[in-house]
């Protein structure tokens, strides 16, 4: 009798507290603001949009009040990141981010399996009911660093070094291209790769031979895409710049992605800012505060998601007339006067 | 024409694209002649590259850097011979692991020390190597030649790979000699990412070997694994490299042929994708034994047990 009162009391108990379980689990969901960041193979401090995308969520995490829980899970390889995001999908995170455009693909089959969990893509255009999809426009920014490039090239030669050769890294350099084109139609453009598998990112070695070899043949500015290669091209501008002092022979060199200015002062010319931060930023905020839409947002010159980077390190490269052509371009790039080629829609 | 200028730029990318397999080279010539297979060049290289990357930071002097390069590539060379030699593990398995230990350990401690996995704080230039690690690096080509050409120490490596019941029985240590050779090859491939991250480029980033250590196992086994041929063989695949990042940049003169096949056959060998893969292609055919028959020491791979 005893054994059974002992039984039943633990059978009570637990009853009860499984219902206690639930319910708080339930008030626990309706407030749920954990979120899940998911990098690319870059990592978080690639110097490029993987770092600028955590920068974004790390401002985000302390700005609003949003529970410890929040994490980021980097992706090593690409098989890893269906695993992830399954994982992730269960209910357990209220907003996921996922970056790059491979996870974004992923996410796009995934999203219909889960369709309560709230995605944020970053480099994607797919349209699903519950993904917010940042379509950053490159070849926006691109083109008006082309022009830059050959408003202030001396020798009418120009360099692009991309990455890995990926579809991405091609919109840069179509971009670039056709605005070098605008400015000048005669202007030479050397384009290269460091190479064509995902170690190509981190070879900085090739990526300053390729840049060195490029200033050798007169080219005096090179825009670089290359994520944590890039290194190596801001290595060979300084060695080349050291060689000669002559003003009119100096080297440019031209960042991406963040704000590089800062890097060698009065050498790097320029940077296309693709605003991963500040667009990751006002996601989780309209998430917090209940405005969070769904859909395609592109981010170009108009939405503030990419722009040239003009600040104290590089004012006095620019006269007050190169000044004046280059956001004459700009404007003409957001009311549609100027034609962009984008690499996704004309290429192959 | 600036053709000679275009000889230089190919020639100057050549010898510094090259520098870091040889040593890399030497260092598995070192492990294989006496026995050890040798495929964690690569986790080996990483670690030196960060190492020399990281004391040269914080210490402010490259020399510094290059020696805590060379000692970091023979600390993971000390794992990987308690595990091989002493523990008799298969080699290949536990090269593989020394390798994926490398790359993730170093983030770790760069994290640690720096606050940051990707990479380290860029290196001014007066900091760096402009030349020296190259000139190193031949000097090691033609003393390490004499030394196995020479001197005992150099023989007995030797006899530890080819016959090591032999090297025994006259009275010298096998698993002594192995471990000499292991520990040198970590010090020469630690030099040999040294001399990437604070040589050729100004900071350590992640994974920066990209597949060095694997061409400098390549290139030692087409050089028939001795001193000499290796080297030159890690200066072809340099030169193909460097051709490549030539060929990227420049149009290519296309002569007309009046036959249109000839015209797509000539721009498919002179595309930069075609150079690029021209140092494996060698490498497969002369390993299948196409070109000349290229002979792994006996003993290669196998435990050396002593009471057998």
């Amino acid at each position: 009798m005893q054994l059974f009162n002992f039984v039943k009391n633990i059978f009570l108990k637990s009853f009860f507290f499984s219902l206690f379980a639930i319910i708080s689990l339930n008030s626990y969901a309706e407030i749920n603001n954990k979120i899940c960041l998911i990098l690319d193979k870059g990592g978080k401090d690639d110097k490029s949009f993987n770092q600028s995308a955590y920068e974004g969520f790390l401002k985000a995490q302390s700005d609003f009040k949003i529970t410890k829980d929040s994490k980021y899970v980097t992706v090593k390889e690409d098989s890893q990141s269906p695993h992830f995001i399954r994982t992730l999908s269960n209910g357990d995170c209220g907003l996921i981010i996922a970056v790059g455009f491979n996870n974004a693909d992923i996410v796009g089959k995934m999203a219909q399996k889960f369709p309560k969990q709230r995605y944020v893509l970053v480099d994607s255009s797919i349209k699903e009911t519950n993904i917010r999809s940042l379509s950053f426009q490159e070849h926006e920014g691109s083109f008006l660093i082309g022009a830059i490039a050959a408003i202030k090239s001396k020798t009418a030669k120009i360099g692009f070094i991309g990455g890995m050769e990926i579809p991405l890294i091609k919109r840069f350099a179509l971009g670039f291209e056709s605005g070098a084109k605008y400015i000048n139609p005669k202007i030479k453009i050397t384009e290269t790769y460091v190479g064509v598998s995902p170690a190509a990112w981190n070879n900085p070695t090739k990526a300053k031979e390729l840049a060195l070899s490029m200033y050798n043949q007169e080219s005096d500015i090179i825009f670089v895409a290359a994520g944590a290669s890039s290194q190596g091209v801001f290595d060979a501008v300084s060695d080349m710049n050291k060689k000669n002092n002559k003003a009119e022979t100096k080297k440019f060199v031209i960042g991406v992605d963040s704000n590089q200015n800062y890097l060698i002062p009065g050498t790097v010319l320029t940077s296309m800012e693709k605003k991963v931060n500040s667009k990751i930023y006002s996601a989780v905020k309209d998430f917090i505060e209940n405005k969070f839409t769904t859909g395609v947002i592109t981010c170009g010159f108009a939405d503030d998601g990419v722009d040239w980077a003009y600040d104290t390190y590089n004012k006095q490269l620019f006269s007050n007339e190169d000044i004046k052509k280059i956001n004459k371009i700009k404007q003409d790039i957001i009311s549609k006067k100027i034609n962009v080629p984008d690499y996704y829609k004309v290429g192959k | 024409m600036d053709w000679i200028n275009l000889a230089f730029s190919i020639g100057g990318a050549t010898i510094r694209m090259s520098a870091p397999l040889i040593f890399a080279a030497l260092g598995g010539l070192f492990s294989e002649r006496s026995g050890i297979i040798n495929i964690a060049l690569e986790g080996k290289m990483l670690a030196g590259a960060f190492a020399a990357a990281a004391v040269t930071t914080l210490t402010q002097n490259p020399i510094l850097g290059l020696i805590a390069g060379g000692f970091a590539g023979m600390l993971m060379a000390i794992v990987y011979g308690i595990f091989v030699i002493n523990f008799k593990a298969n080699q290949i398995v536990v090269g593989t692991a020394i390798t994926i230990l490398a790359s993730g350990t170093v983030p770790f401690v760069s994290q640690i020390l720096f606050q940051n996995t990707g990479s380290t704080p860029e290196i001014p230039i007066g900091n760096r190597f402009i030349y020296t690690p190259i000139i190193i690096a031949w000097l090691l080509v033609i003393s390490i030649w004499c030394l196995f050409k020479f001197s005992p120490y150099g023989m007995w490596h030797k006899f530890a790979g080819e016959h090591p019941d032999a090297l025994q029985t006259s009275g010298i240590d096998v698993i002594r000699t192995r471990w000499s050779g292991v520990l040198v090859s970590g010090f020469l491939a630690g030099l040999g990412g040294a001399t990437l991250s604070i040589c050729l480029s100004s900071s350590y980033t992640r994974n920066m070997t990209a597949g060095r250590g694997y061409m400098a196992l390549a290139a030692l086994i087409v050089g028939g694994w001795k001193p000499i041929t290796a080297a030159l063989a890690c200066l072809a695949f340099g030169f193909f490299d460097a051709l490549g990042i030539t060929l990227q940049g420049i149009q290519i003169p296309k002569p007309e042929f009046s036959i249109q096949f000839l015209n797509q056959i000539w721009s498919f060998f002179v595309s930069a994708q075609f150079i690029q893969i021209i140092p494996y292609i060698l490498t497969i055919t002369i390993v299948a034994g196409f070109v000349g028959k290229s002979r792994p020491p006996k003993a290669l791979g196998q435990p050396y047990l002593r009471n057998r």
